[in-house]
C-alpha cells in the first residue's frame, strides 16, 4: 500500500511528506539536518517553536515542531530564537514584592491585556492571566499560573506590547521559590544532623560491608507503605 | 489518533480487574529472581550486541557495538595540520556541556573565584536534565537517612557501585535540595513546608522530590537563569561543541578545541582546568531502541575524554526505561515518567493482569515487560507492529482523589492530549526505551580524573550508579558532582601553570588505531544524529 503523502511548505518551499509525521520529522524527511529549532524532541525544551498557517485559512497557528502533526497545505516557519529582554539581577538582593517586578520589568505595566499571548502558547497556559497578576504584583499567582512554561518565546514573538512574558514569569517563580514558599523544617533538621556528623559512623560501617552482608541487609529492608 | 477498537477491547479487561488491583500489588522479586530475569531478557545480556573496544587505556572493555564504533572513530581534525598557536579564549575554568552538571559546575566555579567559559553544543539548557520529569532523591525525611539511601542505591546498582561516590551522592543530597531552594526553585510542598515525596523504583522510602512533572525543567531553567545573571564571570558559548581536548607538554589538560556548529569555524580555548559535563549517548540508539534522550546525546565527552586518557567503567550497561510511550506512533520512545508508578499506577498485560511489581528497579521492570511481550506474547499490538503493555494511569485519581493526575502530571496529560488520549481516563501503552548510560568515564569524589586538571561530572561519568541507576538519582548526580567538579576546578586553577599546548594524544590515538588495523567507520565525536531521509 502506497504511503499517503501530504504537501507542506517549509519556509515557502513545497515538499511532499508522509501523513502522520510531526513537523520536525517532516523537515528531516524533506532532507533538513537540523541544528537550530530542535532540542529535546519531547516537548520540554522549547527549542522548536513553530508558526504556521494552513492554505485558505488566514489564521496564524503555533505549535512545537516535535509535538504537532503535519496537515496538508501547512506553511511552516520556525522561531528557534527570540531576542526578548531578560533583566539581570542578583536574586539574593531582591525583595519578594511588587516593586521588584516593576523595577526590573517596567514594561509589564504596558500590557494591553489583549490575550494574543494566551492564544500563542503551545502549552495552553493563560499567559494573559499571569501577566495581569504580574501587573498586580501577585508573585505567587504568576509563579503558579506560569509553572508549566517551557520558555519557547512564542508569547513574546506575538506580543504587540513587546513584553518578555516568559522572563517575567521565571523572575516570579524564583522569587516565590526562594522567599515565599514555606520552609521545610525536616530539610533544615537533616542538614544540621549531617553537619553534626550524626550519620558518619553508620556510613563508615555500611561502606565497609562485604557484598554478601549488603545483600542480606538489602533483602531485609522495610519498605515504607504506599 | 485515539486507541484502536482492538486496544479498546483490552482496556475493558483492564477496567474489569481494576477494583481488585487497587488494593493488591504484585509481589516484588527476590534478588535471585531479579538476576534470572535480567539474564534472560535484559538487552545488556545479548552477547552479540556488545564487543570489546580495541584501543586506548580501557582496551578490552565491552560496550554496545554502536558505541564501540563511535569510540574508535577518526578525529575530526588532523593533529599534524592543526594550528594551536592562535588562542581564541583564555579562562580559568572551561565547562563543556550546558545541562544540569555543566550549569552547576559553572556556578560553583564562579563562586570560588574563577572566570568561566561554558561551551555547549546546542542551546544552553538543551539537555537531558531539562527532560527529567519525575524528581530528585534526597533522604531528608525523619523516617529516612543517607544510610538507607545508600543501601537503596547499591542494591539497585547490583552492589558494584563505588562506595566513596555513593557516599558523596547521598550525603550531599539534602544540601543540593537546599541549594536549589536558595536559587528559587519551586518544589512540591504541603502548606506547612513539608516536601511532598513519592516512591521510585527500588526505593525503600518516599524520597522523590518533585516539581509537578517538570522537575528537571524547573531545575534547569533556574540554574540557567542564574548562570545568565552572572554574565560578568561566566561566558556562555552556544552551538559550540568541543571536538577535542587539548593537553600541554606535561600531560595536563589545557582546554579544548570547539567548533562553531553553524559556521564550522574552530575555536581554541586555553583553560587552566576543564570540566567535561557532556551527558550521555541515547541518540546512538543501541540495538535499534528508540530513546528518551535529547537530540545532542551522542557520547561526545566519552570520545574526547577517552582519547585524552581517562579510563572507562560499566559501559556495558545501558538503562532501558521501563515505560517509554509505545503509542501513538509520533511519540514512540518518549518518556512516561516513573512518577506515574510512584503514584500507584500498575503495569498490566493484554488481559488486564499484573505480571510484575510496579516499582522494581528499572532494569528488572524493563526485563519483565520484555518477557511479557516477547516470551509470553501477552502484550498489546499497535497498528505499526509494536508491542506494549498497559500502565494504568486512571488508578492514580481513584487512589489519591480526582484531579491528582492533572496536578501531579500536567506534562504527561498535555503530551497525550495532543494525540487524543486522556490519561486521566484511559491507560497508557508503554514499552522499554533507551534512557541512560549507567557507565562512563572514571572519576573521583572531587570530580577529578586521572588526567591532571580534567574533571568530569554527570552522565558522562560512571561508577556511582553501579550497573543500574535508580530513578531520581540522575538529577541528584548531575548536581552533586557538577557542584563538586566546579568547586575543585576553580580551586585547582589557582595553582595551575600550563606548558606548551599539544595534540600529541590525538596523534597517539591515530597511531594506535592504525597499529590495531582499525579502519574507523565514522568521524567522532559525531555531534548530532542524522535523521534525514537518504535521497537517491
Amino acid at each position: 500500500m502506497a504511503e499517503e503523502m501530504v504537501p507542506v511548505y517549509i519556509m515557502g518551499k513545497l515538499y511532499e511528506v508522509p501523513a502522520g509525521l510531526t513537523i520536525m520529522k517532516a523537515m528531516e524527511y524533506a532532507g533538513y539536518r537540523l541544528i537550530r529549532g530542535v532540542g529535546c524532541r519531547g516537548g520540554f525544551c522549547g527549542a522548536c517553536a513553530t508558526v504556521y498557517r494552513i492554505a485558505n485559512d488566514p489564521k496564524l497557528y503555533v505549535g512545537l515542531a516535535c509535538q504537532t502533526i503535519v496537515q496538508p497545505g501547512m506553511y511552516l516557519a520556525q522561531i528557534p530564537f527570540f531576542p526578548a529582554e531578560k533583566a539581570l539581577y542578583d536574586i539574593n538582593q531582591l525583595k519578594p514584592e511588587p516593586e521588584t517586578i516593576f523595577k526590573l520589568y517596567p514594561q509589564v505595566l504596558r500590557c494591553l491585556g489583549c490575550g494574543t499571548c494566551t492564544k500563542s502558547c503551545p502549552q495552553e497556559l493563560d499567559v494573559r492571566a499571569y501577566m495581569a497578576a504580574a501587573m498586580r504584583g501577585d508573585i505567587a499567582r504568576v509563579a503558579d499560573l506560569s509553572f508549566d512554561c517551557i520558555m519557547c518565546g512564542l508569547c513574546s514573538a506575538r506580543c504587540p506590547a513587546e513584553e518578555p512574558q516568559y522572563n517575567i514569569a521565571i523572575l516570579c517563580r524564583r522569587l516565590y521559590g526562594k522567599y515565599l514558599a514555606p520552609r521545610s523544617k525536616h530539610l533544615e533538621e537533616r542538614l544540621r544532623e549531617i553537619q553534626e556528623g550524626k550519620f558518619d559512623e553508620e556510613m563508615k560501617k555500611i561502606k565497609s560491608l562485604s557484598v554478601d552482608e549488603l545483600k542480606k541487609l538489602y533483602s531485609a529492608r522495610d519498605i515504607e507503605p504506599e | 489518533m485515539s486507541y484502536t477498537p482492538e486496544m479498546r477491547e483490552s482496556i475493558k479487561k483492564v477496567e474489569a480487574t481494576r477494583p481488585y488491583r487497587l488494593h493488591n500489588d504484585f509481589p516484588p522479586m527476590s534478588l535471585q529472581e531479579r538476576e534470572e530475569i535480567l539474564r534472560k531478557f535484559h538487552p545488556d545480556y545479548i552477547e552479540d550486541k556488545m564487543r570489546p573496544i580495541r584501543v586506548g587505556v580501557s582496551k578490552g572493555q565491552r560496550m554496545p557495538l554502536e558505541l564501540a564504533d563511535v569510540m574508535e572513530g577518526k578525529p575530526r581534525i588532523d593533529p599534524d595540520k592543526f594550528d594551536l598557536s592562535e588562542v581564541d579564549y583564555e579562562t580559568d575554568v572551561l565547562v563543556i556541556g550546558g545541562g544540569g552538571a555543566g550549569a552547576a559546575a559553572a556556578l560553583m566555579a564562579q563562586e570560588h573565584g574563577a572566570k568561566v567559559i561554558l561551551a555547549t553544543k546546542l542551546r544552553f539548557g538543551d539537555a537531558n536534565t531539562m527532560m527529567a520529569q519525575g524528581g530528585i532523591q534526597a533522604a531528608d525525611k525523619p523516617n529516612d537517612s543517607p544510610v538507607i539511601h545508600y543501601l537503596d542505591v547499591v542494591g539497585g546498582g547490583h552492589f558494584v557501585n563505588i562506595p566513596d561516590l555513593v557516599e558523596a551522592l547521598v550525603m550531599d543530597a539534602p544540601f543540593v535540595i537546599s541549594w536549589l531552594e536558595s536559587l528559587g526553585m519551586m518544589f512540591d510542598k504541603e502548606p506547612d513546608g513539608t516536601m511532598r515525596t513519592q516512591h521510585g523504583g527500588g526505593t525503600s522510602r518516599k524520597r522523590m522530590h518533585s516539581a509537578r512533572d517538570y522537575s528537571g525543567a524547573e531545575i534547569m531553567r533556574t540554574l540557567r537563569d542564574e548562570v545568565r545573571n552572572r554574565y560578568q564571570d561566566i561566558t556562555v558559548l552556544e552551538f559550540s561543541p568541543a571536538i577535542e581536548l587539548i593537553l600541554d607538554e606535561n600531560g595536563q589538560c589545557a582546554g579544548a578545541i570547539l567548533m562553531n556548529l553553524e559556521t564550522g569555524e574552530h575555536l581554541i580555548v586555553k583553560a587552566k582546568c576543564t570540566v567535561l559535563a557532556t551527558g550521555g549517548s541515547g541518540r546512538l540508539h543501541y540495538q535499534g531502541f528508540p530513546t528518551t534522550n535529547h537530540y545532542g546525546a551522542t557520547a561526545d565527552g566519552l570520545v574526547i575524554g577517552y582519547r585524552a586518557g581517562v579510563p572507562l567503567i560499566f559501559l556495558d550497561t545501558m538503562q532501558y526505561h521501563p515505560t517509554g510511550a509505545a503509542y501513538p506512533e509520533q511519540i514512540v520512545g518518549l518518556l512516561v515518567t516513573e512518577k506515574v508508578r510512584g503514584l500507584g499506577a500498575q503495569v498490566l498485560n493484554v488481559d488486564g493482569e499484573q505480571f510484575v511489581f510496579p516499582r522494581e528497579p528499572r532494569d528488572v521492570e524493563s526485563a519483565a515487560i520484555i518477557r511479557e511481550c516477547v516470551e509470553r506474547k501477552k502484550g498489546v499490538k499497535t497498528p505499526s507492529g509494536m508491542c506494549g503493555v498497559w500502565l494504568d494511569s486512571p488508578m492514580i485519581d481513584i487512589l489519591h482523589g480526582p484531579g491528582t493526575i492533572q496536578r501531579e502530571l500536567p506534562a504527561m496529560v498535555r503530551q497525550f492530549k495532543r494525540f487524543g488520549i486522556d490519561i486521566t481516563k484511559e491507560p497508557i501503552l508503554v514499552y522499554p526505551t533507551l534512557h541512560y548510560q549507567n557507565g562512563g568515564l572514571q572519576y573521583n569524589v572531587d570530580g577529578s580524573t586521572v588526567v591532571p586538571n580534567l574533571f568530569a561530572a554527570g552522565e558522562v561519568t560512571g561508577g556511582v550508579h553501579g550497573r543500574n541507576r535508580l530513578m531520581g538519582n540522575s538529577l541528584l548526580d548531575v548536581l552533586v558532582f557538577g557542584r563538586r567538579a566546579g568547586t575543585s576546578a576553580a580551586l585547582r586553577s589557582k595553582e595551575v601553570k600550563l606548558g606548551r599546548l599539544t595534540l600529541d594524544h590525538v596523534r597517539q590515538w591515530i597511531r594506535e588505531l592504525k597499529e590495531a588495523g582499525i579502519e574507523p567507520k565514522v568521524e567522532s565525536p559525531i555531534l548530532l544524529p542524522d535523521y534525514t531521509r537518504k535521497v537517491k
